[in-house]
Formats: C-alpha cells, sequence, structure tokens
C-alpha cells in the first residue's frame, strides 16, 4: 500500500535542481508528483515517478544525494472540504503528518494527497477505517 | 616627547644589550638542563651540554622545541620550576589537542606586567591615565596581561573584559577611558558601535589603542583610528613565552620593538631550520631569558616575519619585528582564537563523518566569520530539513566545544567540496590580514 518517494538534496547553488531534473528526463523518468522543501542552504526535492527504482539508480549513478522513504498515497475528494476530511480523520486517530502535498488526475473528480507520517501503519488503518481510499503503489507510478 | 618604562633596557647599547643576554641564556640554558628532563633529554640527543653554550653566538647549537613538543609535554613536563613555586596559569584556546598550559612564578608575572607596561607608555600611557581593558580574562592571556601591565604603570584599570560593547562605551564616557586594550576587530566593532549610538570620537576620552592577539592591516588601523579617534598600536606576544608584551609597538608605528631582556629572537628558514640574517623573511622563534617557571628554548612560533636593527626615531635600541606576515603552518586565528583545521577534521570524524570538508573565513563588518562546510553521506540525509538542520547543529555544538568559538556548518552533498590534483583545499581564508 505504500508507495516509494525519492527524496533529493539539493544545494542552494545555480544549476543544482536544473541538474536533477534534466537527469531525470534523459533517463526518461516521468513525474507524477512532486514538492520542495526549502532552507537558506537547501533544498530537499521529493519526488513521486513512475519508476522508482530506476530513477534512484539514476541519481546514485550521478552521486546525488538521495533517500527513499515510504508515504502514503490517499485518494480525497476534489471538493472543498475533501483534504479537511482527511486531515482530521489523522487528528481524531493522534497521527502527526510531518509533511503532505497534493496532486490531481488529468481526468475525473479525485485528487490525491501524499502523506508522510510518523506511523505509516497507524495512518494506514485510520484512513481505511475513515472511509478513504488508498492507492496502490502501482497504480501512483502508472497515472 | 619619548616616554620610556626602562628607559636604561629600553634604549640600552647593542654591546651591553648582548652582555646582559649572553649571562640569561647562560644560566637559562643551566637552569632547563638541570630542572626539566624534558630539555635535558633533547639536548642529549643533539649532543650539547650547557658547556657548550656560553654566549648568543652558540644559540643556534640548541635544539627547537614546537608546539607538538608543548603537547607531548603536557601539563607539567616542561616545568622547571616545583609547582609550589608556581602562581598561575594560562592557557591557549581550544580544549583538547592542541591546547598549552603555560606556568607562571611571582617572579614571571612581573616581568610580564613589566613588558606590557612597555608597551602602555609607548603607547603615551602614564599614571594619570584610565586604562580600558577590555580582551577577554581567563586562561586567556590578553586580559590579563595588559591589566598587569597597566596596574604597574599605575593607572586606573577597568578590567572589562569583552563583550556588552554599549556598556563598554557607556564606561568609557563616564569614567574617561584614555587607553584602550582589546583586540583590532573588536576595536573596530567598538568604533562602529560608537557611530550607530550617535555619538562621535568627540564624545569619548581615547587617545591611544594597544591592540592585539590576531593579524591586522594597516588599512583597519586606520580605520579604527579614524572611528575612535586615537593612535593605535600593535602589540605581540603568544601564551607560550608569557602573553602580549614580547613585542610593543611605539610611537613610529612601523613594527614592534621585541624585549631583548627577556626573549632573544631568531628569525630561521622553516624547512631546513637555518638562522637567516637580519632582514631576511622566515619564521620567528623565542627564547626567554628570564622566564622561570616555563622557560622556552628556542620556540618556533610559526609566524613568519621580519627582524630589523635599522634605527628607530623613539630612540629605542630594541630590535624591531614587522606585524607577522603569515604562518609555517596551518593555524588560523579567528576571533584571537587559535584554529587548526585538524581540530575540525577530529570532531567530524568523532561524529561519523567523513573528514571531507572545507573551512571558510570571512571578515564580515570586522568580525571574523567561521563557516564549516561538510559532505555527508546517504545514510545521513534524512528527507526532512530539520532532519538535516539537527545534524547541523549537533555539529556546530561538538565543534564549539572544541574550538571555543561557534562555526557555522553547512551539510553539503558527497564529493561537491572542490578538489585540487585530488586533494582538498581545506581552508579559505577571504580575510585580507596582510598588506
Amino acid at each position: 500500500m505504500l508507495v516509494k518517494q525519492l527524496s533529493v538534496f539539493v544545494e542552494n547553488k545555480p544549476g543544482k535542481l536544473s541538474a536533477v531534473t534534466r537527469l531525470l528526463a534523459d533517463n526518461n523518468i516521468d513525474i507524477r508528483a512532486f514538492s520542495v522543501a526549502d532552507s537558506r542552504d537547501f533544498g530537499i526535492l521529493r519526488l513521486i515517478v513512475n519508476d522508482p527504482d530506476k530513477a534512484s539508480e539514476v541519481l546514485k549513478a550521478a552521486e546525488v544525494t538521495i533517500s527513499v522513504t515510504n508515504v502514503i498515497a490517499v485518494c480525497i475528494g476534489d471538493r472543498p472540504g475533501g483534504l479537511a476530511e482527511a486531515v482530521e480523520c489523522l487528528y481524531k486517530a493522534n497521527i502527526s503528518v510531518e509533511y503532505m502535498y497534493a496532486f490531481v488526475e488529468k481526468s475525473g473528480d479525485d485528487a490525491y494527497a501524499i502523506l508522510r507520517v510518523e506511523n505509516n501503519d497507524k495512518a494506514l488503518e485510520a484512513l481505511t477505517e475513515g472511509g478513504f481510499t488508498i492507492l496502490s503503489a502501482e497504480k501512483v507510478y502508472s497515472i | 616627547m619619548e616616554n620610556y618604562w626602562n628607559k636604561e633596557i629600553e634604549c640600552m647599547s647593542r654591546e651591553d644589550m648582548k652582555k646582559l643576554q649572553d649571562e640569561r641564556l647562560v644560566a637559562q640554558v643551566k637552569h632547563v638542563y638541570e630542572n626539566v628532563p624534558y630539555y635535558k633529554k633533547l639536548m642529549d640527543e643533539k649532543g650539547v651540554t650547557p658547556d657548550d653554550i656560553k654566549s648568543t653566538d652558540d644559540l643556534h647549537k640548541l635544539p627547537f622545541l614546537t608546539k607538538s613538543d608543548l603537547r607531548e609535554a603536557y601539563p607539567y613536563g616542561l616545568l622547571a620550576k616545583p609547582l609550589a613555586d608556581c602562581v598561575r596559569i594560562h592557557s591557549t584556546s581550544g580544549t583538547t589537542g592542541k591546547r598549552v598550559v603555560a606556568f607562571y612564578t611571582q617572579h614571571d608575572i612581573d616581568i610580564w606586567d613589566d613588558c606590557c607596561a612597555r608597551a602602555i607608555t609607548a603607547a603615551g600611557g602614564t599614571k594619570e591615565d584610565v586604562c580600558h581593558v577590555a580582551y577577554g580574562f581567563g586562561l586567556f592571556t590578553g586580559g590579563a596581561g595588559l591589566n598587569g601591565g597597566s596596574h604597574k604603570v599605575g593607572c586606573l584599570t577597568l578590567p572589562m573584559s569583552s563583550g556588552n560593547t554599549e556598556r563598554q562605551i557607556q564606561f568609557m564616557r563616564d569614567l574617561g577611558s584614555t587607553i584602550l586594550c582589546c583586540t583590532p576587530s573588536y576595536a573596530a566593532y567598538i568604533g562602529e558601535t560608537l557611530h550607530e549610538m550617535g555619538l562621535t570620537p568627540d564624545d569619548i576620552k581615547l587617545k591611544a589603542g594597544i591592540f592585539g592577539a590576531e593579524p591586522w592591516t594597516e588599512e583597519m588601523r586606520r580605520e579604527i583610528e579614524k572611528s575612535l579617534g586615537i593612535k593605535a598600536y600593535d602589540i605581540y606576544g603568544l601564551t607560550e613565552t608569557s602573553g602580549p608584551g614580547v613585542a610593543f609597538e611605539c610611537s613610529e608605528q612601523s613594527g614592534m620593538h621585541i624585549n631583548e631582556d627577556n626573549f632573544i629572537a631568531e628569525i630561521i628558514d622553516p624547512d631546513t631550520g637555518e638562522v637567516l640574517p637580519e632582514g631576511s623573511k622566515g619564521e620567528l622563534v623565542f627564547t626567554s631569558i628570564t622566564k622561570e617557571a616555563f622557560p622556552l628554548l628556542r620556540y618556533r612560533t610559526r609566524d613568519i616575519c621580519v627582524l630589523s636593527r635599522k634605527k628607530c626615531s623613539c630612540g629605542r635600541t630594541l630590535i624591531k619585528m614587522t606585524k607577522p606576515m603569515g604562518r609555517s603552518d596551518d593555524m588560523l586565528i579567528i576571533r584571537g582564537v587559535n584554529v587548526f583545521p585538524s581540530q575540525i577534521e577530529t570532531v567530524l570524524i568523532e561524529q561519523g563523518y567523513a573528514p571531507n570538508y572545507q573551512i571558510e573565513v570571512d571578515r564580515v563588518n570586522n568580525s571574523d566569520t567561521l563557516d564549516v562546510y561538510v559532505e555527508m553521506n546517504e545514510e545521513q540525509f534524512t528527507d526532512t530539513v530539520k532532519g538535516i538542520q539537527d545534524k547541523e547543529k549537533a555539529l556546530t555544538a561538538a565543534i564549539k566545544q572544541i574550538l571555543g568559538i561557534s562555526p557555522k556548518v553547512h551539510l553539503v552533498s558527497p564529493k561537491t567540496i572542490a578538489r585540487s590534483e585530488g586533494k582538498a583545499v581545506r581552508v579559505i581564508d577571504k580575510r585580507k590580514l596582510h598588506d
């Protein structure tokens, strides 16, 4: 049920981010979703891609610092209140969210949230019980 | 008119000074040979006995002493007097590794105070002055040295220590400080703060400053003189030989007179150890000929400078040294603190990092900055900003623990630190410390 997310360490220097995205492009990696966390000296680029194993291989070979993290992809209604319901569900189950970001399908009424939480098992249980659809890794990679 | 603290010594003929040095050197060599097994061993290994040293002409026969000897002999190995006769300890910064501990008898303190009194007098100080000592007090020699010298001259002494700059200026104004003693970068900072407070040099009574413990340029001197409305004098010293006051500047402001009655200076080729003639640029070596508790013979300072006996307009005959023009080792002086890259490297290894790092030193608004770039490996990379910042904070704290000053640590990707010919460039010093 968990999705592999690549986290890429990107120093705040001209060309660093571009080198990473170019590398992915040249290796035919399709980015499904991403977010960037930034600080004064560096950023962390978080990516959901069609082929995380290949992407991680390519980046490692280029000596880019990365880590792979298991995250949850949950389907939320693409309407006002959709995100609020999902977050409330986690809050009630006493689960902290470290970070999250969203993406939408090309067609259809659904939006998806990528969640990084402190305890994946507990979060999966709470969301499932709350009636949310959890996306399988295969589904996410092939969206 | 030039004032002298001890005219007889400061203006002594070369001939008389040599005679005094000869006598003192012979006695000192005998003293250490008999009382310090470490020296006896060094001299025996070189096949020199006290009988071989009949005058300063024989100085070159003695073995050199280096900082690594001091470390090896830490803490008591070079002590030449019983601890019961010692009254004080000073130490260089750093809590491990390169620490140096120096011991003083009361006689040593008296001589040190006397050296600093000469510096204060040469800067125009008399018992009528109010001497504001804003060097750090504690194990660091700066505060204690100038404080002692100021007492000896009879100045009203303000043992301010450093920090709390607005309060420093308040005291200057309320108590009419006339002489300021501190590091040159702190003097520059006081000058800036004065102007930020909306004040001018006319609002304070300072007339002179005695600044040392770190390298500074002529440009910085002019800046400080202008911002504080004073004449700025350089002072030189190192904990190993006593502290500030080994050499001091006079009204000519063109190099520092070495207190030759206490310290014999030589310039050597740092690679071969060969003694170089007067006027050559090389490494400064000191022999303390009056120190009782911690007498160092031919101690290699690692400071590069030039000695000159050119006649000085102030009337002093004491030999002059230029400001240090660099180092023959990789030591950096940052905010007055001695820093070796290897100290930082040790911390990185202890904390589980590979020794791939770069130290960048700069001077921003007259204050030194220390940035340490460290390559992290994949295991050390967590995918949250906080995770990385926590690691940076932990490293900062560990380095501060060792150096006594706080760096700014930046974790960077592996293999991103510039390497030339496969060897990483460890230090980038962007400060302009030498003219």
